[in-house]
Formats: structure tokens, C-alpha cells, sequence
């Protein structure tokens, strides 16, 4: 078996709120997969319907050959869950929460106190092992949240939005943990709207408002989705800029972009012309050239164009 | 059912009991104090009730009976009027309860060999107190009429039907010790009911429930996980209670408290199961804390804790036969007061156990490892 998550046509209707609509996307065993969206895109809905704790309207999904709405329960130990709320016991301590997991999960007990030892290395919490979980700061939180989840070794590992409200240094400590997980052949879902976290990842999927827009490695995304070029431009006045860009034939989008600004345009753009455009309209254009867009570009992209629709 | 998957539930329970003050109150002085308010603020024994004189007679004949009236320790003699007017007004204000009117010639008539009046005025407002001063004034007057025979006539009343009463299991018709038995259950449902309602729905509120949820866990293990810890200080909260009883209000337990033991903890597992009931169906902590309010006051106006069921109405009585407290106070007076032993009680024993298994596994059944 190749793939360890199918999801095939996965539809979630609340009433007549369609949450996640006709959605499909394999994942192969040991890849990272990405799944990125603005928040309330379903990715919850669909991370909760592999698991079973949503109960698809309509399709089918298998986890390791396990059908997700009959077998949940089977799937269960296979699966480590971390969830976007921190759900951990806050007034247990570090220990008592790891030994609660090791527990339910039924970690022979030859092995409880060595997969503790490596899971408290590797969430940096040595020495914090009596602390009350409630005290410790957010990226330790969401380290230990992780460490409860992976206790059992389980082959697939869901992690919704890990990351959120984490400081940039814990962030790259738990994508580090992610990437050795990955290593060791677990498979992993992810969710997030980092788009720097969705580069590292071996495919990821756009997921807007219930609807899958597109599914790649970053790669090819990058290269293939969006039909024209990227030009950063930098210029003193950034907002007036934008929106004679957004006036200006040939040009798809504009918008901000750290410092400068994106504009979306067709194939073989002048970039003399364009510089010149805005230095007509009294903007001083102090750099202008073509980018490889970022995924950051195809997602605003795609929303675009499905916005269109 | 896998006993690592539950001894980690309990041991994770006590662990966040350990740790919540508000719990741990609720757990150790609950108990002690509602067995001190109710056992004293409940108790219907009356005596010394304040009574207002008014006395027309100068005979010693009427001394003498107000004196039998201050000698049966039920009246005491608070006021003397001038007039029936001033009977009025002390009963009235509430001062007085009972008021005693001795006619002018009561001591001519009894020295006449006539029949002698004495008017008892009772505020009848409090039906018990009244009963109370109704019959012991008659027991005093009664007496007085027998002595007052033997004095004139120089020998003793015919009797032709002589009625010799015994009470027993509580021979001094002590209140408090038919209510503290009681009393014991009422607690023990209280306390476990609060604690349990709330033990799934907070795990829901807090958002851990989601991720206890896609462990393996079965429904079952979670419910016996989460029952035993409030058995176990259920257990503490009646041995508490108990020793309360006997050592500050000492009430005497006439049979065994293994035997009274083994029936709380089965009873415990009926009122648990009752509270997961209501935690598994609630939505908020609020919503458990207003569902188990709801229930315990029909446990404790009809489970025959401070009205005799035998008293209900037909209808109202059906609903008393559903609630395990009828049987738990049952058993309880049976043990403590009468000395019950089992083969008086199996028929509690198989209700009790019934309750017990029926709630968790509704609780079971109800619970679903889903978050819709």
C-alpha cells in the first residue's frame, strides 16, 4: 500500500453550510503534506472526518487501508493528533500528562520511561518535568502537546495548525522535530497558514472555503499555476502605487509584499514601461524586477481567481 | 475493558482533584456541614415552648397544674397576662405558642367534686408545634385528672382496657436520630452528583475531550475510569458522615457497618451513574450544575428523607419508587435504627444494584467519541 491517507470526494455539510465540499488528495506513506487555507477554509472539518470525529455527509476516506467512517476506532492507535486548541491536561504536570497518554495508548511499561526520556529531549522540556503544564509558555506547550501525541510511535501524526501564536525560534524548533519524524517514516498532515512552513513540505494542498484549489509539491506550483510573471517593485508610496498597478492593462493583481509590492502580469512584461508608467504618475520607483513567484503569489492567485468565479 | 486504560483515567482524576480547592472543599466540608445545619435546624423534637398564663384562680389547685405544665419540660411558663386580651397579643407577636386560661372558680369546682375548665389556646399556625402542645398538654391534664380521683375519692380509676406501648428501634423518639440516617443519603447523592455532573462536560469545555477522544479509549473504560475515583471519595465522604453521627450527635448504629458500607458503595455507583448521565448530556458546566439542582431536590422532598412516603399521594409516590434514595434511606434507617441485616434488605440490595448498573450504562450509551 502506498498511500497512508486517501480521501476520496470527502463532503461535510452543517445544515446547509457546505463546510468541505468534494474534497480528494492522497498522501504517501512518509511525505509531509501541507494544508494550507485562510481560517474557516475546513481543515479542521477534514482533519476531524480521518479520525472519525466527524461523520462525512458524503465520500469515503481510507487511513492505512481503514475506512474512516466505520473503522474510526481501528484507525485510532494509528494515528497521533495534535489539536489546534493546546488539550492537554493544563493543571497536570508535564510527567503526569506524558504517563495519562502513555496509559491510554497502553505503552508497554519496559518502554514508558525510555520514550519518555526521548520525548522530553526532544521537546526541550528536561528538567521541566514536574512543572504544572498551565505554567509552562507556548512553545513548550505545543512541543509537549506533540510529545503526548507521537508517545505511542504512531505512522501517521496530524497536526493542526501546531505552530499558531508560537514565537518564530520555537517554530523553526518544532518544524526541526517535524522534519525527523518525517525522517523516520511517519507520515504527516499539517495544517497551516505559514506559507514559509508550507515550503518545507513534500506536497500541500489549497484548500478555500471547502473547496480543494489546487494540490502539488511547492515546486511545481510555483512553476506551473500561475499564468503570466512576478515583478517586485519598490517605490516610496506603496499604497498609490498598488492601485494605479490595479488600473494599468496587463496587470492581473498587485499587492503588498514585505517592503514592496507583487504585481501579477502577463508573460514578458516590460519592466521599463512599467517603471516608467509610475514615474509618470509621480512615484519613485527605487527597485523593479522579476521574481519566482512564492507560494504566497499562487495562493493569492488561486483565491483570485476563484473569487472570479 | 482494559485496567491500564482505566487506572490511568483514575490516576489522572485524582491527580486534577488533588490540585482543585474548590473540589477538595466541596468533598470534606460539604458533608460536615450540612450534617451540622440540618441536623440541628431539622430537628422536629418541640419542647420548652413559650406560653403565656393567664390565671383567675387563687386556689393551690391551679399552681399546681401550671406547676405539672412546667414539670413535662414541654411548656415553659414565659408570660403571665392580666387579661384575654393580653393572651392575644403575646400569641399574636409571636412571643407565646400555646396560652393557658384558668377560670375564676376552677379551685371551688375540683374541692366541689365538679368538673373543672381550663381553656389551651394553640397557635396552630406550625401544624408540628401544635401537635405537640395539643397532645402533651393533654398528657398532663390527663395526668392531673387521675391524681386528683385518688385524692377525693381515695381510690384508683376503673380500668377496663389498659394499654401498655413500647417504642421500639428508638425508644426516646429521638428526631435527630431518625434524621441523621437520612440525612447521610441526602449528602452522599449531593456531594457525588455534583462532582460527577461535572467531571465529562468540563473535559469538554476545557477542550481536552477532543484529544481524549481519538485515543483508543472505549466509552466504557472512560466511564469506569471516571466513576471510581467519586466512588472511592463518596466512601470517605459516608465514613466522614458516620463518625459525625456517632461521635457529635451520638446516634447508635444497631447493625453492621460493613453491611452499611457495602450498600453506600453500591448506592454510589447509582448516583454517579445518574451524575454522568448529566454530564454526558449537558453542554456547559452550567447547564450540569442547573440539571443536577434539578435533581436533587426531588431526591430530597420525595425519597422520604423529610416527608413519610406512605403520606404521598398515589402519583407522587410512583416517582419516589424510581429514585435510588427512597431505597438508600431505607436501607440506611434499617441498618442504623432497626438493625437490619441483608436478608432484610436483598430486595434494596437488587434495586440499588439495578440503578447502579442501569445509569452507567446509559451514561455509556449516551456518550458518543464524536464532537458533533
Amino acid at each position: 500500500m502506498e498511500y497512508a491517507i486517501e480521501i476520496d470526494n470527502l463532503t461535510k455539510k452543517f445544515g446547509k453550510f457546505v463546510a468541505v465540499n468534494n474534497v480528494s488528495f492522497k498522501i504517501k506513506k512518509g511525505d509531509v503534506f501541507g494544508f494550507l487555507g485562510p481560517n474557516g477554509s475546513g481543515k479542521t472539518t477534514v482533519i476531524r472526518m480521518i479520525m472519525g470525529l466527524i461523520t462525512p455527509t458524503s465520500g469515503t476516506g481510507k487511513v492505512l487501508g481503514y475506512d474512516v467512517t466505520t473503522e474510526s476506532e481501528k484507525i485510532r492507535s494509528h494515528i497521533g493528533y495534535m489539536s489546534q486548541k493546546f488539550s492537554l491536561y493544563d493543571d497536570l504536570t508535564v510527567d503526569e500528562n506524558l504517563d495519562f497518554y502513555a496509559g491510554v495508548y497502553k505503552v508497554p511499561k519496559n518502554k514508558i520511561n525510555e520514550k519518555k526520556k526521548e520525548i522530553l529531549e526532544m521537546a526541550d522540556l528536561v528538567g521541566r518535568e514536574n512543572m504544572i503544564t498551565s505554567n509552562l509558555s507556548g512553545g513548550w506547550k505545543q512541543r509537549l502537546a506533540l510529545g503526548c501525541s507521537i508517545i505511542h510511535e504512531p505512522e501517521i501524526l496530524l497536526l493542526d495548525e501546531p505552530t499558531g501564536g508560537v514565537d518564530p525560534i520555537a517554530r523553526r524548533q518544532f518544524w526541526d522535530i517535524i522534519y525527523e519524524l518525517s525522517k523516520k517514516g511517519v507520515t504527516i498532515l499539517v495544517t497551516t497558514h505559514y506559507m514559509d512552513e508550507a515550503e518545507h513540505c513534500n506536497s500541500i494542498g489549497f484548500l478555500y472555503y471547502g473547496n480543494i484549489l489546487s494540490l502539488d509539491t511547492p515546486n511545481i506550483m510555483k512553476g506551473k499555476i500561475i499564468d503570466g510573471d512576478i515583478v517586485e517593485i519598490k517605490v516610496n508610496d506603496t499604497l498609490k502605487s498598488i492601485e494605479l498597478l490595479k488600473a494599468k492593462n496587463g496587470v492581473g493583481d498587485a499587492s503588498v509584499y514585505g517592503s514592496g509590492i507583487h504585481a501579477m502580469t502577463e508573460h514578458n512584461t516590460d519592466l521599463e514601461e512599467l517603471k516608467g508608467y509610475l514615474t509618470e504618475n509621480n512615484i519613485q520607483v527605487t527597485n523593479i524586477k522579476m521574481v519566482r513567484p512564492s507560494l504566497e503569489d499562487v495562493f493569492v492567485f488561486l483565491v483570485e481567481k476563484e473569487n472570479k468565479k | 475493558m482494559n485496567f491500564k486504560r482505566v487506572l490511568s483515567i483514575i490516576r489522572k482524576e485524582f491527580f486534577q482533584i488533588k490540585r482543585d480547592k474548590r473540589t477538595i472543599a466541596i468533598i470534606i466540608m460539604m458533608p460536615i456541614m450540612e450534617l451540622l445545619l440540618f441536623g440541628y435546624a431539622a430537628s422536629t423534637s418541640v419542647d420548652h415552648i413559650p406560653t403565656v398564663v393567664y390565671n383567675n384562680d387563687i386556689g393551690i389547685e391551679s399552681r399546681e397544674l401550671l406547676d405539672s405544665f412546667v414539670n413535662s419540660q414541654y411548656f415553659d411558663l414565659d408570660y403571665y397576662a392580666e387579661s384575654i386580651k393580653d393572651v392575644q397579643k403575646f400569641i399574636d407577636n409571636g412571643d407565646a405558642k400555646a396560652g393557658i386560661i384558668i377560670p375564676p372558680e376552677f379551685s371551688d369546682d375540683i374541692k366541689n367534686g365538679k368538673m373543672a375548665q381550663i381553656q389551651l389556646i394553640v397557635d396552630g399556625s406550625d401544624p408540628t408545634t401544635a401537635q405537640t402542645i395539643l397532645s402533651s398538654a393533654g398528657g398532663v391534664v390527663q395526668s392531673m385528672s387521675v391524681d386528683i380521683i385518688q385524692e377525693t375519692r381515695g381510690m384508683s380509676m376503673p380500668q377496663v382496657l389498659d394499654l401498655r406501648s413500647r417504642v421500639w428501634y428508638n425508644p426516646n423518639m429521638s428526631s435527630i436520630n431518625f434524621n441523621i440516617p437520612g440525612l447521610i443519603g441526602v449528602i452522599l447523592q449531593t456531594v457525588t452528583l455534583m462532582l460527577t455532573s461535572f467531571s465529562i462536560v468540563r473535559e469538554r469545555e476545557r477542550g481536552t475531550m477532543e484529544q481524549l477522544i481519538v485515543t483508543p479509549i472505549t466509552k466504557m473504560e472512560l466511564m469506569v475510569g471516571k466513576i471510581v475515583p467519586y466512588v472511592i471519595i463518596g466512601f470517605v465522604d459516608i465514613v466522614l458522615a458516620l463518625a459525625l453521627s456517632v461521635f457529635w450527635f451520638k446516634v447508635p448504629i444497631a447493625g453492621s457497618i460493613t453491611l452499611l458500607l457495602l450498600f453506600s458503595v453500591i448506592f454510589l455507583f447509582g448516583s454517579l451513574g445518574v451524575g454522568l448521565v448529566i454530564s454526558t448530556v449537558s453542554k456547559s458546566q452550567l447547564q450540569a450544575m442547573q440539571l443536577s439542582m434539578f435533581m436533587i431536590m426531588p431526591n430530597i422532598l420525595l425519597s422520604g428523607y423529610m416527608f413519610p412516603i406512605e403520606a404521598m399521594p398515589d402519583i407522587i409516590n410512583k416517582i419516589s419508587t424510581v429514585l435510588p434514595l427512597t431505597y438508600f434511606i431505607k436501607v440506611l434507617r434499617g441498618i442504623i435504627l432497626k438493625g437490619n441485616g441483608f436478608s432484610q434488605l436483598y430486595q434494596e440490595f437488587i434495586i440499588l444494584t439495578a440503578f447502579g448498573l442501569g445509569f452507567l450504562l446509559l451514561a455509556t450509551i449516551k456518550f458518543k467519541k464524536k464532537i458533533e
